[in-house]
């Protein structure tokens, strides 16, 4: 580690905190349905939108109602995209003339980008026509975002209102943070991403002839205006198999910095929008501060455990000045890419500039765990911050039982209903992943798809497992996952990692409306102050940890020791 | 439930027409127009003949240039790849044996002239494994040393104010200037 490197992982994060108060703020007044300054350009679209939906904007829905637009415009965007994928041979802007995905890989590939998750069971550059790419998961990249948006501001709205039982319209929420949050800054971003050299443009491909005289031909495409919005709404499919750690789509340095920006900047400000509509802003501080300080300690463990190396490969004469460098690019070196191994789990990216599969054991099972938490630092758009109120509940239960008080967030009793439905949502994610995995790992169908012997090659289950019922999407890359078994479980996981989770929190967020703002008493436990980050940090790691921990220690951990008595496979 | 079909497919179709394809195009106009070396692919030609893109990495057998990382795709830039294999792979081990084998080094070996990279497509190597070259081209080219030591001191990239980035060397790039500077013994 050196104090160059952990001064560009400050700097990164410093511009993402300095960018969380004005957006934040702007995406309150986006959602309270104020005018904002791009109101004059957008507020006719979106007006013409409505009318052609036949949306009355200012109806508002209840729990059920906004549960069901969830699931009816997910399903509409599955079958369109599914379609899209199986007819593309006779779909336009199809300059290398790929034919239709295989039905699992469709199925696959569809779940994968409407549950914003985004793994890749294709390659990119050898699979996706144009068309495919821009018309079918450049669009989920933004929608499946909008929808994580808005459901976490149905839940923020829950704790701002009382005795109602509407949260607003999902029609409404979802279309403005499209137009008003999403689009804007993602042709922002498209356009600075081009100057910094990612290709945009309708070729399909360039033939050159290499200095050497050998022919190479260089795959190209509309790279720079999905890069954007992979990244802002934290989807993570990247347009070639490589994702970013492919020249074209994240050639230098400066091209890296605003991938991680782009990727945290959103999910952060809306924890900020979630306190300035609640109306407390230390409540937003507080949950961010729990969020940065596990983030930013899993960094670190990363860029440790990489720049130590690989004790094996050492011992075999190589330099460690430069760390672990398989899978890894020169001009990211180990601070950019532990810095991106980081964010891209903590949040619900999934876009790699390295290959996880070849990380160090411990740097390897920092991704992992922090997708196994919840992805809640800060989360993907929306759904980092619905999950944190999730495990916010549970911290005061927990607290109020110490104490025999009933437990309060933000002047909400939370009582039995609440408490029953946050557990069914936080056991969902062991269930779907140790469930899976362990079947995977008896099946003949699922030990197919392994590269690895010994621990790696649990790992490289348990670790897609995690990714898909996250809704993560990044991979340790040497599992075969693109068979009709793990193109459907997997399908299923990320199905299940979405839309289970979704409804009992849409449930909860129902039920919190109608129950009263009762004012803070003497007795009330203040959820703004370090004793509660505290607890929180303790109660999502308790629950991560004796979830997951045996599993762990049966892949990385095992591995790591393996690793340092120098044993390989 | 039927109320809300309607707004599910309205929208959906919308949105596909908006972003799908006015966005996506409309960015490509903006960028061809504006930023028209970046969005066709940063292309490097020489007397008219597309050598390559400078970001993208190319392979080098030859004694007479620099060679790039070893690359789990092959350098096929319509393919890219990596070889996933983990810390405790025995196939990564033995290729690490193999590769520091026939670079016969007598020092340590640069991490990345053992290793693949992320991509496959890797531009760039370190200034440690290029300086491990120098003599080799020299005699290939028939060059003194200090003359290919100095072209590479010239092409390394260093961190933008010392910060923002590593040292790095483009090797297309430096190949290229090793051929403007003596052009190859044919």
């Amino acid at each position: 580690m050196t104090w160059q490197g952990w001064l560009q992982i400050a700097a990164v994060l410093l511009a993402v905190l300095v960018i969380i108060k004005p957006l934040g703020l702007y995406m309150a007044r986006v959602f309270a349905g104020d005018r904002t300054p791009l109101s004059p350009v957008l507020a006719p679209v979106e007006t013409g939108f409505y009318r052609l939906a036949g949306v009355d904007p200012r109806r508002e829905q209840g729990w059920f109602a906004y549960a069901i637009g969830v699931l009816a415009f997910s399903l509409a965007g599955f079958l369109l995209l599914y379609a899209m994928l199986r007819l593309q041979a006779y779909l336009p802007f199809n300059p290398q003339g790929f034919g239709a995905l295989a039905p699992d890989l469709a199925f696959n590939t569809a779940a994968s980008f409407v549950t914003n998750t985004n793994w890749q069971a294709y390659g990119g550059e050898t699979t996706m026509s144009h068309f495919s790419q821009m018309a079918g998961l450049t669009v989920q990249n933004f929608v499946s975002g909008a929808t994580g948006i808005a459901v976490a501001i149905a839940v923020t709205r829950a704790f701002a209102r009382s005795g109602v039982k509407e949260l607003g319209n999902f029609w409404v929420d979802l279309t403005r943070a499209t137009l008003y949050v999403l689009l804007p800054m993602a042709i922002i971003v498209a356009l600075a991403f081009v100057a910094l050299g990612l290709p945009q443009t309708l070729d399909g491909a360039m033939a050159a002839t290499t200095l050497e005289g050998a022919s190479q031909t260089i795959a190209l495409g509309p790279v720079a205006s999905q890069e954007a919005i992979k990244q802002l709404g934290t989807n993570g499919g990247g347009f070639f198999n490589v994702n970013a750690a492919h020249p074209f789509e994240n050639p230098n340095a400066f091209s890296n910095y605003l991938n991680i920006f782009s990727m945290l900047s959103i999910s952060a400000a809306l924890v900020y929008a979630f306190g300035q509509i609640v109306g407390s802003r230390r409540q937003a501080w507080a949950l961010l501060s729990a969020m940065a300080i596990l983030l930013v300690t899993g960094i670190g463990i990363v860029y440790w455990a990489e720049t130590a190396g690989n004790p094996i490969h050492l011992a075999l004469g190589v330099d460690p000045a430069l760390g672990n460098m398989e899978g890894k690019e020169v001009r990211f070196g180990q601070a950019m890419t532990a810095l991106y191994a980081g964010v891209t789990t903590g949040i619900s990216n999934g876009g790699v500039n390295a290959m996880m599969s070849s990380l160090t054991p411990l740097g390897g099972l920092v991704p992992m765990f922090l997708m196994q938490l919840g992805e809640i630092l800060p989360g993907g758009v929306g759904s980092g911050l619905y999950a944190m109120l999730v495990f916010s509940i549970l911290a005061v239960f927990i607290a109020g039982l110490m104490v025999g008080r009933t437990p309060e967030l933000l002047g909400k009793k939370i009582e039995a209903r609440e408490i029953k439905l946050a557990m069914l949502a936080v056991l969902l994610l062991p269930t779907a992943i140790l469930g899976f995995s362990s079947v995977a790992a008896m099946l003949p169908a699922g030990l197919a798809g392994l590269a690895s012997a010994g621990p790696h090659g649990l790992s490289e289950i348990l670790y897609a497992y995690t990714s898909a019922a996250a809704n993560n999407g990044s991979a340790f890359g040497g599992l075969s996952a693109n068979s009709p078994w793990y193109n459907t479980t997997l399908g299923l996981a990320m199905l299940a990692g979405r839309f289970a989770y979704i409804v009992p929190v849409l449930a909860i967020a129902g039920a919190l409306a109608t129950k009263p703002r009762v004012a803070p008493s003497s007795g009330t436990f203040p959820t703004h102050g370090p004793l509660f980050v505290g607890l929180l940090i303790g109660i999502i790691l308790i629950l991560g940890g004796l979830q997951f921990f045996p599993a762990l220690a049966l892949g990385p951990i095992l591995e790591h020791v393996l690793m340092l008595a120098g044993q390989t496979f | 439930m039927l109320a809300q079909l309607r707004p599910a497919i309205v929208l959906m179709l919308l949105f596909t027409l908006l972003l799908g394809l006015a966005y996506p195009l409309a960015i490509t106009g903006i960028g061809q127009a504006a930023f028209p070396a970046q969005a066709n692919g940063s292309r490097i030609e020489r007397d008219g003949v597309l050598i390559g893109s400078s970001l993208i990495g190319q392979n080098f057998a030859g004694a007479g240039y620099f060679h790039p990382r070893p690359s789990a795709a092959d350098y096929n830039a319509a393919s890219s790849g990596a070889s996933n294999l983990g810390p405790t792979s025995m196939a990564l081990r033995n290729a690490i044996v193999e590769r520091s084998a026939a670079l016969a080094l007598d020092m340590p070996v640069p991490a990345d002239a053992v290793t693949t990279s992320g991509s496959g497509l890797d531009p760039h190597i370190s200034p440690a494994f290029a300086r491990t070259q120098v003599a080799r081209i020299a005699t290939a080219r028939a060059l003194p040393p200090e003359q290919v030591a100095a072209l590479l001191a010239a092409t390394i990239e260093h961190p933008v104010l010392g910060l923002i980035g590593e040292p790095q060397v483009n090797v297309l790039r430096l190949n290229l200037a090793l051929d403007a500077m003596a052009p190859p013994a044919s």
